[in-house]
């Protein structure tokens, strides 16, 4: 009998309490830096796309959300002719970000995209595009790889040697 | 003796009762959602007023389904009944002097015999849905208002001893200088622990007890006719509250303010009682409802009453 008036008691004395619900629309909840959200497709500083169409993402993600082809440009620069994510069956896990080996497909901390059409979810690579180069400002992979394109040849690339001449014995 | 505008006081009981029971619905959100922590409804209107039409108006334009298993006369006519049996009870409360529809010099029997019929709406609308759980909740509940009705009338023959008369104006009158609840405080708790079990709610809410019987005896109710199984309990919580300010707490008594505004402000007093029971207090067991219905409480009641008795007879 006393517990129970004093269990009514501790209630009402949350009559004066704060409130913990954060009002959504008119105040923010507080993301991590890292949070998750919508994914894009990141820009190197040149301005070139980043992604080089290996499929490694669609292959890492768990909800085969991921679909693209690959095809080259003249410079034999390798990029995806079409890059379509259906955002109704992300998972927003981060596997696609941890599995690029050119860092560009990232998650960015944004999570608002709701719509009424179920189809205006599957973002192409038009929607999924930035300029920017996202969390990595300064890393371009053609520069740094050793593969060579129109423009790069072997060996031309930042930190890397001219190649051995392999038919020859001279040095 | 009745009001001297008996048409004006049943249209404004009606009125008063029925948009109170609603603005319940909004007022017991707020509150639980207070003492949780939460907001709660606070975005339709000013501070949420408007959910209350909005639930309103969702709730008509829902579909009303009778399932095809469901015995649909008593179906029907179930939901009709509690809303009935609630609102003549409100007939006989006096709300102000001279504002009551009926005064009636058994009043407090009136009331009685009203909520004791309110049970049938509750075991016939778990019978008719043909539904196990539906008529596990009307079993339960009729149990219970059996055993709660009991010791109800009992806690109630205290004051009635006191007061000399069921009439509840005269019993009002007669707190004029001391409320009721000082010498009949046994009897004020009893009529607290059985009117919120005569009003079906938390802790006592065993007919539906959802996370036992999904929804007990409005299982299959939808639409209008589960709103007004919904209003019924409402107003029967409203009910409940008005009687205890009516017999325990002197009804309309009270200094400076209009006697009107005395007596809202009690009910509204119970009222957000009520929802503190609910907002702090988990359902007890079935058996234990039971056990602590009839080997405590009919007791306490019917000792109450006997020393009640001696003592107003020795005094007299």
């Amino acid at each position: 009998m006393l517990s129970i008036i004093r269990t009514m008691w501790s209630v009402f004395l949350h009559t004066f309490h704060r409130r913990v619900t954060i009002q959504y629309p008119e105040q923010k909840a507080y993301l991590a830096p890292r949070y998750r959200g919508r994914i894009i497709l990141s820009r190197d500083p040149d301005g070139g796309e980043r992604c080089v169409a290996c499929h490694l993402c669609a292959i890492a993600c768990p909800v085969d959300c991921i679909a693209l082809q690959a095809t080259e440009d003249e410079n034999e620069r390798r990029y995806p002719e079409f890059f379509r994510i259906n955002f109704s069956r992300c998972i927003f896990c981060g596997y696609c970000e941890d599995a690029c080996p050119t860092y560009a497909i990232q998650l960015t901390p944004d999570f608002e995209m709701s719509e009424y059409n179920r189809q205006n979810l599957v973002y192409e690579k038009e929607d999924l595009l930035i300029d920017g180069p996202g969390k990595y400002p300064g890393y371009n992979y053609w520069r740094v790889s050793g593969v060579s394109i129109g423009g790069k040849g072997k060996g031309e690339a930042e930190n890397e040697l001219p190649p051995v001449e392999l038919r020859r014995l001279t040095p | 003796m009745t009001s001297p505008y008996p048409f004006a006081s049943i249209f404004g009981i009606l009125i008063v009762a029925l948009s109170l029971s609603a603005a319940l619905i909004w007022v017991e959100r707020r509150l639980l959602a207070l003492w949780q922590d939460r907001y709660g409804p606070n975005r339709a209107g000013p501070f949420g007023l408007l959910q209350v039409l909005a639930d309103m108006i969702k709730i008509f334009a829902k579909e009303d389904w009778i399932p095809p298993f469901a015995d649909k006369a008593v179906f029907v006519i179930a939901p009709a009944i509690i809303m009935v049996t609630v609102l003549l009870s409100f007939a006989v409360l006096p709300i102000a002097p001279g504002i009551i529809v009926a005064d009636l010099n058994i009043g407090l029997l009136f009331f009685l015999g009203m909520s004791s019929l309110g049970v049938y709406s509750i075991v016939l609308a778990g019978w008719s849905s043909g539904n196990k759980y539906s008529l596990l909740g009307g079993l339960r509940a009729a149990a219970q208002m059996m055993s709660y009705e009991v010791f109800m009338g009992m806690s109630l023959m205290g004051v009635v001893l006191l007061a000399g008369s069921f009439n509840l104006t005269t019993i009002v009158e007669a707190q004029s200088k001391l409320w009721f609840v000082i010498p009949q405080f046994l009897g004020f708790i009893l009529f607290l622990i059985a009117g919120v079990a005569e009003a079906r709610r938390l802790p006592f809410d065993l007919p539906e007890a959802e996370a036992e019987l999904v929804a007990g005896f409005h299982s299959e109710y939808s639409g209008m006719k589960f709103g007004m199984f919904f209003v019924g309990e409402y107003l029967g919580i409203t009910l409940i509250s008005a009687m205890i300010a009516v017999l325990f707490f002197g009804g309309w008594m009270g200094p400076w303010l209009p006697p009107i505004v005395w007596f809202f402000i009690k009910v509204f007093a119970f009222l957000c009682f009520f929802i503190l029971l609910r907002a702090s207090l988990p359902r007890l067991r079935f058996d234990q409802l039971m056990s602590l219905g009839w080997k405590v409480m009919f007791p306490l009641a019917l000792a109450n009453l006997v020393v009640t008795g001696a003592i107003v007879t020795v005094f007299k």
